[in-house]
């Protein structure tokens, strides 16, 4: 009797939500699709989309992106001061309290905060966002063939995966940034170097969720039933396979974000005139204990857009669970 | 009830090894599992056979071979005289149309993430020429009305029932595309007492139905008698007997068959203690090595020198009236003895 | 000095009247997120030296719940034990303090599962698995310990006990994993041992030989038995009386003989007419119609009614006592009478 520990609970709700068979059922557990018998077929993703819309959780967050994704292109409609005029900046009233036309006051250049941070979400959410596409559709995409194919190809992909997660990826970025900086955008040139060192990290999740799921019985009844390739890796893995890798894709946002940050610190991120938070965040950090607002504010902003996106995720993850719902 | 006529399966000789290798970049073959080893049958229309046997003894990766889910290493697997083993793209799906099978659990057979009208409609996703694509959704209520689920339930997911009802939507999606064989591989093991009988009279009813022929494979002995027509019986890769129900089941000639009937439990206490029990001493052997000669000898009560030597082939023994493969095959009713 | 369970309960023997272990009216509930799970609803049993009880029921029937609650191995929460006794030789164990419990658990009553794989230990060898049993109760040194472990597994017959000593769960195969479970189960020379699906991950051939090395082991040592299972033809082989279980209650107790020959609930007649036997080729099987109940949410009255083909209208408001038949048989139907003549609606 060294660990008799057997399932006790779980075995019971399981068996017993059950409706009764052959008679019609009285219908005691939720409708998959919003109780609308005859009308069009549901899938997983409509089901999934009826049930985020009465998520507060997701609405919440959805709302915060919008608003985000808003500033970032249209920052105007938030700030009537354009930061990138330099007469709107005053080195007199550099560090200046809040007030009644600047909001959060000013930094150590005397800019207007509240408008460098208004500015500053455009790059800083470019940056994220599409970094995090592009780790996750490559990282993604190779997963799910290498998994599922096995043998040469998971082989040829695994090993090459494993050069790059030995970069260290910081110092990594910091190579690809400062070699090819001045030839490119520095923003792309941003983007570049972190998706290099990011997509093997989706790549491994989704690897392993994806051999974990080819095992099962579902897979080979598809395979009887005569399911090619292509129907058997994104009609029944992806959505089985998927869930650990949204989790991923939305605390990899938040560290793409604070990696930019990071970048920028070092000089080789974004550079000024243009704005980014972690710019400002640089920027700030000398003078902190006199002026703690301007290293403040962005880190606040960026703190909200990260758990946003984080909160996004969740709730994704959970809609495509139809066993949560 | 077995129809005498043109089979509409036919398997000769089919061999599954699986071969055991060693080292990593330069892989060297030092053994093959023997999981399927000179297996012989025929199945007719609207016929039932049983595969009986112990895990192990390689029932399940005979299902896996007949439905061209493994290559066999040699042997055919004739549907309507084409083998499928050989077959290959186009014609191999369009050859699944005709064998479909039925899992044994029926919590990992379906897809989670699909409703069961995707579940039991993908067949005609994937074999668009069986259904138009207006008529699928009819298809599918149909189809759920016949195995006794409620058409209504058709955008629900796999979770919301229960075992038993699971088990008839698997059973749903492989008649789909109105096969003539149906692979059952375990059907009922994984489900509780009372609903197995529901899902049994229901793949008896949907037999007459559709004249479908199974070939059910179950460690059950007793549910196996009850659905069978004719019952194989199997150990470590081959047949060593095969023949209609009442002769394996009253008559069995070979010794594994009445060890196997002996060890059953009858749910009847009277007479308990005169039963006769055929105790086998002892697991099988590796199906990576087995004995030579006949390989059940090791675990034998009759085993002399003749079966260590020659392989027995699975014939008509005197005094038998089935097929058998034991040197010193001898009738013996042991569920009815005492 | 451990005090030993000598000091809580009474000595090994001296039993007087009292059966060796009871359950009486015991209730457990487990209180989860969807609400109260009802899992057993005033179950009494007992078994005695030597005796076999079978505990008949499927999953979700409470039978496995009830075992867990005699050993203790529930987990609580979310298990809660609102009402009801479990004695062992006439000492309520529920009311044990959780030290004392520990000196009956594996001692006094041991338990084997059906997945004897999950329930060894993967990075230990058997034989350090089963000499734990006794350094840990009996305080004996590494030596000694390893030495009774081979004789034990000698005891259940695993060849070479003194080589496979020293081989992991893995290298075994199922038989002789339940074989180790049982040596493990029977290290302390229990009183009562309970065994929860014991064969039913096994092959016929193998469970026929674990049935006969319980039933060989029980005979030397006059232990009681539990078995725990679902499989009729099991239990008409080795039980002496039957409990068949259903939402958590006990429908029908009976001796063995009694409840084969007229089975007096219509859910025990129902069971014994769904399964198809190896000796006999019928026709079409009778199948229980509807499914188990829902234990969160209990069908009012007699909880089998919604499945019954002999209901009648006081089933769905009048809960049935456990009628009592004969001294020995009793059965929870309004109408067992009806049951017992075979008559179905």
């Amino acid at each position: 009797m060294s660990n008799p520990t057997p399932p006790v609970g779980p075995g019971l709700p399981e068996t017993q939500t059950m409706v009764s068979d052959t008679v019609p059922a009285p219908a005691p557990v939720r409708e998959g699709k919003h109780a609308k018998k005859g009308g069009k077929p549901a899938s997983l993703w409509t089901d999934a989309w009826y049930d985020l819309r009465r998520r507060p959780m997701f609405i919440i967050s959805v709302v915060i992106v919008a608003v985000l994704l808003v500033m970032s292109i249209w920052p105007s409609l938030f700030s009537s001061i354009d930061p990138f005029n330099a007469r709107s900046c005053d080195l007199a009233t550099a560090r200046q309290g809040p007030s009644a036309g600047h909001l959060f006051g000013r930094d150590n250049l005397g800019c207007d905060l509240y408008a460098r941070t208004v500015y500053g979400a455009r790059n800083s959410i470019v940056i994220g966002v599409l970094t995090t596409l592009f780790t996750t559709v490559v990282g993604g995409l190779l997963g799910i063939v290498a998994g599922y194919r096995g043998g040469v190809v998971d082989t040829v992909a695994s090993r090459l995966t494993e050069v790059f997660f030995a970069i260290p990826s910081i110092l990594g970025a910091l190579l690809i940034a400062a070699t090819f900086r001045g030839k490119a955008n520095s923003i792309l040139l941003v983007i570049l170097a972190l998706s290099v060192l990011g997509w093997p990290m989706v790549y491994r999740i989704m690897r392993a969720a994806v051999i974990t799921a080819k095992g099962q019985d579902f897979v080979i009844a598809a395979k009887a039933l005569g399911a090619g390739s292509g129907r058997i890796m994104f009609r029944h893995l992806l959505p089985n396979s998927v869930a650990p890798v949204i989790v991923v894709a939305t605390i990899n946002l938040g560290t793409f974000i604070a990696a930019e940050a990071a970048l920028s610190f070092l000089g080789v991120g974004v550079q000024s005139p243009d704005i980014s938070w972690g710019l400002m965040i640089a920027d700030a950090r000398n003078r902190f204990l006199e002026a703690p607002l301007p290293l403040v504010i962005p880190a606040v902003f960026l703190s909200i857009t990260v758990l946003a996106f984080i909160m996004m995720g969740d709730a994704v993850r959970d809609a495509l669970d139809p066993k949560l719902r | 009830m077995a129809s005498v006529g043109e089979p509409v399966l036919e398997v000769r000789d089919l061999v599954k090894h699986f071969p055991l290798n060693q080292g990593i970049l330069f892989k060297k073959q030092i053994g093959a599992i023997k999981a399927v080893d000179g297996v012989s049958f025929d199945l007719h229309k609207g016929e039932t056979l049983g595969i009986v046997g112990e895990s192990g003894c390689g029932k399940s990766t005979l299902a896996k071979v007949l439905m061209a889910l493994e290559r066999p290493t040699s042997g055919s697997v004739k549907i309507g005289g084409r083998d499928i083993a050989k077959a290959r793209g186009g014609e191999l799906k369009t050859m699944r149309r005709n064998i479909q099978m039925v899992m044994q659990d029926p919590y990992t057979s379906l897809n989670p993430r699909m409703t069961v009208g995707d579940i039991i409609g993908e067949p005609y996703e994937i074999h668009t020429e069986v259904a138009p694509k207006g008529d699928r959704r009819k298809k599918v209520q149909e189809l759920l009305d016949v195995v006794g689920l409620n058409p209504d339930h058709i955008n629900r997911y796999p979770h919301q029932f229960s075992g038993g009802q699971r088990q008839r939507i698997g059973i749903a999606r492989g008649l789909a595309l109105q096969p003539e064989i149906i692979v059952c591989d375990e059907p009922v093991s994984a489900l509780d007492v009372s609903i197995q009988a529901q899902v049994i009279n229901l793949l008896e009813r949907l037999q007459d139905e559709f004249g479908l022929a199974y070939i059910f494979i179950a460690h059950d002995l007793s549910v196996v008698r009850h659905i069978s027509d004719r019952v194989g019986v199997m150990y470590l890769g081959k047949f060593v007997e095969l023949g209609k129900d009442a002769e394996i089941y009253e008559r069995p000639a070979h010794p594994y068959t009445q060890a196997l009937l002996s060890a059953v439990p009858v749910p009847d206490p009277e007479g308990r203690e005169r039963r006769e029990r055929i105790i086998l001493q002892g697991d099988p052997p590796s199906p990576a090595n087995p004995p030579s000669g006949c390989r059940f000898r090791t675990r034998c009560w009759k085993a002399q020198e003749i079966c260590a030597q020659e392989e027995p082939l699975l014939q008509i023994r005197p005094g038998t009236a089935h097929l058998s493969a034991c040197h010193f095959a001898e009738t013996h009713d042991v569920v009815h003895a005492g | 000095m451990k005090k030993t369970s000598a000091d809580v309960l009474p000595a090994e023997g001296g039993l007087g009247d009292a059966p060796l272990l009871a359950v009486d009216n015991l209730h457990v509930e487990f209180h989860t997120r969807a609400g109260v799970v009802r899992a057993v609803n005033g179950v009494s049993y007992t078994v005695g030296p030597g005796e076999t009880l079978a505990v008949l029921g499927e999953s979700g029937s409470g039978k496995s719940v009830t075992a867990q609650a005699i050993m203790g191995i529930l987990d609580m929460p979310p298990a809660v034990i609102p009402q009801g006794e479990i004695r062992f030789k006439g000492t309520d164990l529920l009311k044990l303090s959780e030290h004392d419990r520990t000196q009956v658990r594996g001692q006094r009553i041991a338990m084997i599962f059906q997945d004897a794989l999950s329930a060894l230990n993967p990075v230990f060898t058997v034989g350090w698995q089963i000499s734990e049993m006794f350094r840990v109760h009996r305080g004996m040194s590494k030596s000694d310990a390893m030495k009774k472990a081979v004789e034990l597994m000698d005891r259940v017959r695993i060849p070479a006990a003194k080589q496979r000593v020293h081989d992991y769960p893995h290298q075994f195969s199922g038989g002789m994993r339940q074989r180790i479970m049982i040596a493990m189960s029977i290290a302390l020379d229990p009183e009562v041992l309970i065994a929860d699906e014991p064969t039913t991950a096994l092959d016929v051939t193998v469970q026929a030989q674990i049935m006969e090395l319980l039933a060989e082991l029980q005979r030397e040592s006059q232990m009681g038995l539990i078995l725990i299972t679902h499989d009729l033809g099991v239990v008409a082989d080795v039980a002496d009386k039957i409990a068949v279980m259903y939402g958590g209650r006990i429908v029908e107790n009976a001796p063995v003989y009694d409840i084969y020959r007229a089975p007096a609930h219509p859910y025990t007649k129902g069971l014994l007419d769904s399964i198809p036997r190896v000796d006999q080729k019928g026709h079409e099987l009778y199948a229980i119609k509807g499914l188990p109940p829902n234990l969160l949410d209990l069908p009012t009255g007699c909880a089998f009614h919604p499945r019954c083909p002999f209901r009648q209208e006081n089933c769905v408001t009048d809960a049935p006592p456990l009628y009592e038949i004969s001294g020995t048989r009793g059965s929870a139907c309004h109408y067992w009478r009806e049951v017992l003549d075979g008559e179905r609606r």
